[in-house]
């Protein structure tokens, strides 16, 4: 193990203590397997360099938790066939700006005149609809449970304005079921989970307490500083090393146990499971995304438009499915960092900041990782000067 | 949009009691706070902000531990930065 190639952070020396009892929780010659499902996990562990901190038994794969990510192809076509009609407004968060579908991007669609604009949130969506009553305004809603329950109070609130040229194209999708299509993966063995930190704030702990009871599979949700993970990692190993298996919270300071009750019950107010959804890469899933609900079918632009519905497949290069499964990292897939870069992505991992092929590429780790096959193989350790991370 | 971003409460606004002001790194915006109702916030207290609604109440120590790491992120959190200056939902 080496540390030397490892970008400095805040209690550098207080992960190295955190290192080393990691090392000793470790049975010889066994090999240790955890999932990180939220990629604001993967960014922190490829931008501090974590796994340098960790015995080569011990592996981190990075899991489905990246939103952006997951969105498949034919559902960004749809979206790009809403903003083409007459009159249309679409309204987007900017991570969704680049994800290509079959036929291009929001940002291909709105170079081609369709009218797409980027907003922070989608109460700034509403506001645009406020603005221009002889428009229909569309809010491209995408995001796990983070971010449903703020979709949720926008429909709210537009029905209590009487907004009647607003809309939601709802993508939500839940983290649960993800979790289980990886559990019921062939591929993928895991001795545990590090839960996602934001997801649990809205959740909550107990949703995970079948990974535990029925999976064996032990699970304990992170914060996203270095230290946090590294310690949710030091946690999973000693509950092995204990024979426990439960759900813990490291990030308690944020996540309280029974999660957000006011999210919660928004959600259900505004929003209905719908019977199967497509993840990109991971296929369709039973009750696995949120749909507006007969209540609020009037901000349904699922109901509202002429929705194609097609259904796209991913490029035959692209392998974002195995990534989002933990299959592959992300220097293993066949385009990475040659045809498939942050500037033209061929698979949505390597377009969001929080994808696992982004955060890689971007932190050079590629780099690094080259360096250390290239010092494995010499007898005397070899200094070479690194590529910096980029700004 | 994943980023969760601390901001400190300014004020509520007094004839929309559902949001308040709040300066996250000098930027300063109003965010929608409905879905901490049972939490009394006031001025001074700090909250985690996803996509202009404040998700949890934190105190002002995990506040600077997350602006200092969310500063040592770089790009993501400049643009989440940029896109909160450009939000204006009252």
């Amino acid at each position: 193990m080496s540390v030397r190639f490892v970008d400095e952070f805040r209690d550098a020396d207080k992960a190295l203590a955190l290192s080393a009892q990691i090392a000793a929780l470790c049975e010889p010659g066994r090999h240790y397997k955890f999932m990180e499902v939220c990629g604001g996990h993967t960014h922190t562990i490829y931008k501090h360099g974590l796994e340098d901190y960790l015995p080569d038994t011990v592996q981190l794969v990075h899991g489905p938790g990246c939103p952006v990510c997951v969105i498949p192809m034919g559902r960004v076509d749809d979206a790009i066939a809403i903003a083409e009609e007459p009159g249309v407004i679409m309204t987007s968060f900017g991570d969704m700006m680049r994800v290509p579908g079959g036929r291009g991007s929001f940002f291909d669609s709105n170079a081609a005149g369709a009218d797409i604009r980027m907003v922070y949130s989608p109460l700034d969506a509403l506001k645009v609809a406020q603005a221009n009553p002889d428009k229909k305004v569309v809010f491209m809603a995408i995001g796990f449970e983070t971010t449903a329950p703020s979709t949720a109070m926008t429909v709210l609130r537009a029905e209590a304005l009487g907004l009647t040229n607003f809309s939601i194209f709802c993508n939500h999708v839940t983290i649960i079921p993800a979790i289980k299509a990886i559990l019921d993966s062939p591929d993928l063995r895991l001795d545990g989970f590090i839960g996602p930190g934001h997801v649990s704030t809205v959740i909550g702990c107990r949703p995970y307490e079948f990974i535990a009871a029925e999976h064996g599979k032990p699970l304990v949700c992170a914060g996203f500083e270095p230290l946090d993970i590294l310690q949710s990692v030091y946690m999973l190993l000693l509950q092995l090393k204990e024979g426990r298996c439960e759900v813990e919270n490291q990030y308690s300071r944020v996540v309280p146990w029974e999660g957000n009750l006011k999210a919660l019950k928004v959600i259900n107010q505004t929003m209905t499971l719908r019977p199967y959804f497509e993840w990109r890469g991971l296929g369709f899933i039973s009750h696995s995304a949120l749909a507006v609900n007969e209540t609020y079918a009037a901000f349904d632009a699922e109901r509202i438009f002429n929705v194609p519905g097609v259904r796209v497949a991913d490029p035959k290069a692209c392998q974002c499915g195995e990534v989002l499964k933990g299959v592959l990292k992300p220097w293993e897939c066949k385009v990475f960092g040659t045809a498939c870069t942050p500037e033209t992505p061929i698979g949505t991992c390597m377009v969001s900041s929080e994808g696992a092929c982004a955060a890689y590429y971007n932190f050079g780790r590629f780099t690094r990782e080259r360096v250390k096959e290239a010092t494995r193989s010499v007898s005397q350790p070899v200094d070479i000067e690194l590529m910096p991370a980029r700004p | 949009m994943c980023l969760g971003i601390p901001g400190e409460i300014i004020e509520i606004l007094t004839d929309r009691p559902d949001l308040a002001r709040v300066d996250v790194c000098g930027v300063k915006r109003a965010i929608n706070i409905g879905l901490l109702e049972d939490e009394e916030l006031s001025a001074g207290d700090w909250v985690l902000i996803h996509v202009g609604f404040a998700m949890s109440k934190i105190d002002e120590r995990e506040a600077k531990a997350a602006l200092e790491f969310l500063e040592g992120i770089g790009q993501a959190y400049a643009e989440e930065l940029a896109a909160l200056s450009e939000s204006n939902i009252t």
